[in-house]
């Protein structure tokens, strides 16, 4: 039978604040265990919470890029369940309340334009890290003890649960590529997956084609890139489907994503389903939304990617894919507004921001929203160009030097000498040399055979390291050729 | 309102309680006892009523500044566990619960 | 002058020290012996430290010029063991805490040290504050100084009982459900509870957060009127905490009752009180409508439901607030090799019964099914009873009831059923509901046991509340002819 997969995505997003959610620790990657905890956030006898005014500022900036309405009152409760990484034994969360609800998210794959809703947006405190002590591939279970590190716990998270309204993996993937660029505009968060600060959950079921009532879900666990997240699906596509082909249904379940090993494997069944007995946290104080502050919030806003992605296709004639790769990140975007602004030619920018700063980025590996260059200098390079006094693949190696180097375009020409050659007193010396080195091909021109011309030019442009300027050197050899 | 020993063996998983075949027995027989008396709630008319999620009248939107501060140090945090390693907090393997 | 220091209010103690008639070092070692004479009695403390109190008071001494003009600077003071002391150890009357040394204070007591504060130790509590009687704690029950057998009320009973044998010239508590007030009437004492928010509750462990608040335990209202001051207002730590400035409470002293409006609610004396418990706390109302208060009947009709909303509510916030004891970061761990049953087991071993109970009640009415019939009805009819006190407190200035339906009772009477405990605060209970503050004044003796009147006041009338105890205080002195504890031998001392 032909099934059509229905996918829901729950995200988890660090938020970018210099403390934790409900107490002063440093939300900082990478410190000693336990370096960055206090009573609060070791959930000690006695501490108690204060909100982080940064954090519901950055839940509130998210709801609002992913279209969400605001709630006039906000409140945080308490999810109980035990776990060494959960301090306190609960979670704080939110319940009944969230933040927001109701947003709206549209992705393009291929033709089809997919309105994603945007089920709500909470806050909540993330829990500590485990370290598992045993055998190298030991699992959870058979893992000989475990060690907590509580740096991580009460770090500000969002958790974003959209509707199941994504039918294929792609649409899943390019769904987060979305949500992670309007998070990366907002700045509200830096989405780092490999740091752990997104994470994404999959819910997918699977119905025939034309059903309109859903199958049974499943959720999709470990999912440590979108890439990985595309494939789980994908996996989980066929299993599912096969399942359903010969045994008529799907279990319930939970399962981990094994990325190495490209399959899904199921998380053995708790004891008891979970009751979390959820109730409002009697140590917080309600969040009131004053109308005229979500309003000013909105205005902050800055401009998301696809008002921006318009704006490059309207104002600077880039083609909507251009336009398009080039919004995908806000910072690549700034680089390339900037080396506009800095005087180059909106295309010419644009294939150079996609060509040769995007290979040099993936080649380098650098950090997102870091640049070996800057716009200044592209455009500066740009402009050599334009005037014709580097040609455009002597272009290419200078701009992999002031990568290297961070030095100025002309100063790079200058100190190399790798100025274009189009002066005639200049060049005039080396068209006689080769041509006093190549008689036959003269002559062989000079009898008729065009094509001999080429190797003669070739010949100069060798001599002169490429310097020389190819259209002008072709025209004087002619010349000089006609003279005899 | 009457309580099952397995409703009462079920909140004590929840709770994460071991109990004896007595503690069970004994905790069935007061719970019921205790809620058979809170039912008398049962009689309160309700309608209409918002619960009192907080005594403190109209205070919301308590917050503090987003400034970081250093913590009790790893040595400080782990000073009171009965068990650590390294400024770790040790824990028995997760058997089941994991 | 020489002796029995002890014996002095502080205030008195406190106006003597500025005047120069002892020092520091001698009103300690009044303390501290008294300490050692009576403690085998009461048993009051679970942590006692006379070396820091006096290392303590070696420093206050060395810069006692600018120290001086705190008035609480030097008077040695008791905190009852769910308030964090740092490096203190602080065990919450449970065997869940053995050991954990907290690494920081709690706001109340960090204001006291700044204040002055001598600090003797920490006084005993039914285990995690839930109890009425002071029985539950793992180190065992403390003794009402005034009469062999019978229980100083709980939970704060260590602070009282304390407070009362000339152990600590003032303690703190923590009253959740009637937790200063009750014990400070079973031993003759003046117990404040400040409005919830009033007092930060940072650094007190929790046991039901949105009921939970610190308070005073004190010889004399005066008393009270200094250890509030001291510790009231807002905390940046306590997102609960209120930010209303703090008035000088002592103001409030001396004031005359002249068009004082106090209401008597129908519904607590309709409640079976002891003979003795009415008669005395309708001649303390005489006394304060002679003194020109102006007294009328008024009604709580929702106070029969109380009770059972307190239990579900601070049951259930109980239940999360405790599972944070999991074998993990502090006190002891059952040694199994699987987590669950570490869990399982270090929580069986380390919790007492009470404890447990509350746990499981907790949990059952904040389970899937149960929610809405159990949590969520009793909020709603928080509500109510809330709604009743504002009432009546539009018509009166405060409102003036018993305690406590009984005085002091035997210990080991109530221990086996819950039902008859939870019943003994029904007085105090719907007062934490609302959140207001309330104090039980002495107001006399029956039978030779201390009986308490409770003053409510309006959300921040701590001032009202001073003033109604101060004057009762002034014509109903609780012990004329000088029988009580304080002016007993050990020997002489209710015990256990």
């Amino acid at each position: 039978m032909r099934y059509e997969a229905v996918i829901g995505l729950e995200i988890h997003v660090e938020l970018a604040t210099a403390s934790k959610l409900f107490c002063a620790c440093r939300v900082e990657f990478g410190a000693p265990p336990n370096a960055n905890t206090c009573p609060v956030c070791l959930g000690l006898p006695g501490s108690l919470p204060v909100l982080n005014a940064k954090a519901v500022e950055h839940a509130v900036k998210a709801a609002l890029a992913l279209n969400c309405r605001v709630a006039a009152v906000s409140k945080f409760d308490r999810k109980n369940y035990f776990y060494p990484d959960l301090p306190k034994g609960y979670q704080i969360s939110q319940y009944d309340l969230p933040v927001a609800s109701r947003g709206l998210v549209e992705v393009v794959v291929g033709e089809v334009t997919r309105r994603v809703g945007i089920r709500r947006v909470h806050l909540e405190d993330d829990a500590g890290k485990l370290v598992h002590e045993g055998p190298a591939q030991a699992t959870v279970a058979e893992a000989v003890s475990s060690l907590v590190d509580y740096n991580r716990a009460g770090v500000p998270l969002i958790e974003i649960v959209s509707e199941a309204d994504l039918r294929s993996p792609e649409e899943a993937r390019v769904f987060l590529e979305e949500v992670k660029t309007l998070l990366q505009y907002t700045a509200v968060s830096e989405c780092k997956m490999e740091e752990g600060s997104l994470r994404v959950d999959c819910n997918i079921s699977l119905r025939p084609c034309g059903q309109t009532t859903y199958g049974t879900p499943v959720e999709l666990k470990n999912l440590g890139s979108f890439r990985s997240a595309q494939r789980a699906l994908a996996y989980e596509i066929e299993r599912q489907a096969q399942l359903l082909d010969e045994a008529g249904r799907v279990v319930r379940e939970t399962r981990h994503w094994d990325e190495a090993r490209g399959v899904s494997i199921a998380l053995r069944e708790k004891e008891e389903a979970q009751d979390y007995r959820y109730f409002p946290d009697p140590d917080l104080l309600p969040m009131v939304f004053d109308p005229g502050w979500v309003e000013r919030m909105r205005a902050a806003l800055p401009e998301l990617p696809r008002q921006r992605w318009r704006r490059l296709v309207e104002s600077y004639g880039l083609s909507p894919y251009d336009a398009g790769v080039i919004t995908a990140s806000q910072a690549l975007a700034d680089f390339y507004e900037d080396t506009v602004r800095a005087g180059a030619g909106a295309k010419a920018a644009a294939n150079w921001v996609m060509g040769e700063l995007l290979r040099y980025l993936n080649a380098q590996g650098t950090p997102a929203g870091e640049f070996p260059t800057t716009p200044d200098h592209l455009a500066e390079l740009l402009a050599l160009v334009e005037a014709g006094r580097i040609s455009g693949t002597m272009a290419k190696s200078v701009f992999e030097e002031m990568c290297r180097t961070r030095q100025a375009p002309s100063q790079l020409v200058q100190s190399k000498g790798l100025e274009q050659l189009g002066d005639r007193t200049e060049l005039a010396p080396v068209i006689e040399q080769v041509l006093a080195e190549n008689p036959g091909v003269a002559a062989d021109y000079r009898a008729g055979k065009e094509k001999a011309l080429g190797f003669l030019v070739g010949q100069v442009m060798r001599k002169t390291q490429g310097r020389a300027h190819p259209r002008l050197v072709n025209q004087w050899l002619a010349e000089r050729l006609r003279e005899r | 309102m009457s309580i099952t020993s397995e409703q009462t063996e079920h909140v004590a998983k929840l709770a994460r309680l071991a109990l004896a075949p007595e503690e069970i027995a004994l905790y069935t027989r007061q719970l019921a006892q205790i809620l058979a008396h809170m039912h008398v709630l049962s009689q309160v008319d309700v309608n209409g009523v918002e619960p009192t999620l907080h005594v403190i009248p109209d205070l919301a939107n308590v917050t503090r500044p987003d400034a970081s501060r250093p913590g009790l140090g790893a040595e400080l945090a782990v000073a009171n566990a009965p068990e650590q390693a390294d400024g770790y907090f040790r824990v028995p393997r997760m058997g089941k619960e994991g | 002058m020489a002796g029995k220091l002890y014996r002095l209010s502080a205030a008195d103690a406190s106006r003597a020290l500025r005047a120069g008639e002892f020092s520091l070092e001698e009103l300690l070692s009044s303390y501290l012996a008294r300490h050692e004479e009576v403690e085998p009695a009461t048993r009051a403390f679970i942590t006692h430290d006379a070396g820091r109190a006096r290392e303590r008071v070696r420093r206050l001494s060395a810069g006692w010029g600018e120290k001086a003009e705190k008035v609480l600077a030097g008077i040695p003071a008791a905190i009852k063991d769910n308030l964090c002391t740092r490096e203190v150890a602080t065990t919450c009357g449970s065997r869940m805490l053995t050991g954990f040394l907290p690494p920081y204070d709690a706001t109340v007591v960090e204001r006291l040290q700044a204040a002055g504060m001598v600090l003797l130790g920490k006084t005993n509590l039914d285990e995690f504050a839930m109890g009425s009687s002071t029985e539950t704690s793992a180190y065992g029950a403390t003794a009402n100084p005034w009469r062999r057998g019978r229980v100083p009320g709980g939970s704060s009973g260590g602070s009282a009982a304390a407070v009362a044998a000339g152990q600590a010239a003032y303690a703190l508590g923590s009253d959740t459900g009637g937790s200063v007030r009750q014990p400070a009437a079973f031993c003759g004492l003046v117990g404040l509870k400040p409005t919830y928010g009033r007092v930060s509750r940072y650094g007190l462990v929790a046991y039901a957060s949105s009921l939970d608040q610190v308070g005073t335990i004190t010889r004399t209202v005066e008393d009270s009127a200094l250890v509030l001051g001291a510790i009231a207002g807002h905390d940046p730590l306590d997102s609960t905490s209120v930010a209303a400035p703090v008035p000088d409470y002592r103001a409030a002293l001396g004031r005359r009752l002249d068009g004082l409006r106090l209401g008597v609610p129908r519904e607590y004396l309709a409640v079976a009180l002891e003979e003795g418990v009415r008669r005395r706390v309708e001649e303390a109302i005489s006394d304060l409508e002679r003194l020109g208060a102006q007294v009328g009947e008024c009604s709580l009709p929702h106070s029969e439901y109380a009770l059972s909303a307190y239990y579900i509510i601070a049951s259930a916030e109980a239940s999360s607030n405790l599972a944070r004891y999991d074998g993990i970061r502090h006190g002891p761990r059952a040694w199994e090799e699987e987590l669950g049953a570490m869990y399982r087991e270090t929580r069986r071993l380390a919790f007492g019964s009470e404890v447990k109970r509350r746990i499981m009640l907790g949990t059952y009415v904040l389970s899937a099914g149960y929610y809405d019939a159990y949590y969520l009805r009793a909020q709603k009819v928080r509500t109510l009873v809330k709604r009743d006190f504002s009432l009546a407190l539009e018509r009166f200035d405060a409102l003036v009831c018993p305690t406590s339906p009984t005085v002091a009772f035997g210990l080991g009477d109530r221990l086996d059923d819950p039902l008859t405990m939870y019943a003994v605060d029904v007085l105090t209970i719907p007062v934490n509901l609302a959140g207001l503050p309330a104090m039980s004044v002495p107001c006399g003796l029956w039978e030779g046991l201390p009986v308490g009147l409770q003053l409510i006041g309006r959300p921040l009338g701590e001032e009202t509340l001073i003033t109604v105890g101060h004057a009762l205080e002034q014509c109903r002195p609780l012990d004329p002819e000088r029988r009580g504890p304080l002016y007993r031998s050990g020997g002489e001392l209710g015990a256990i």
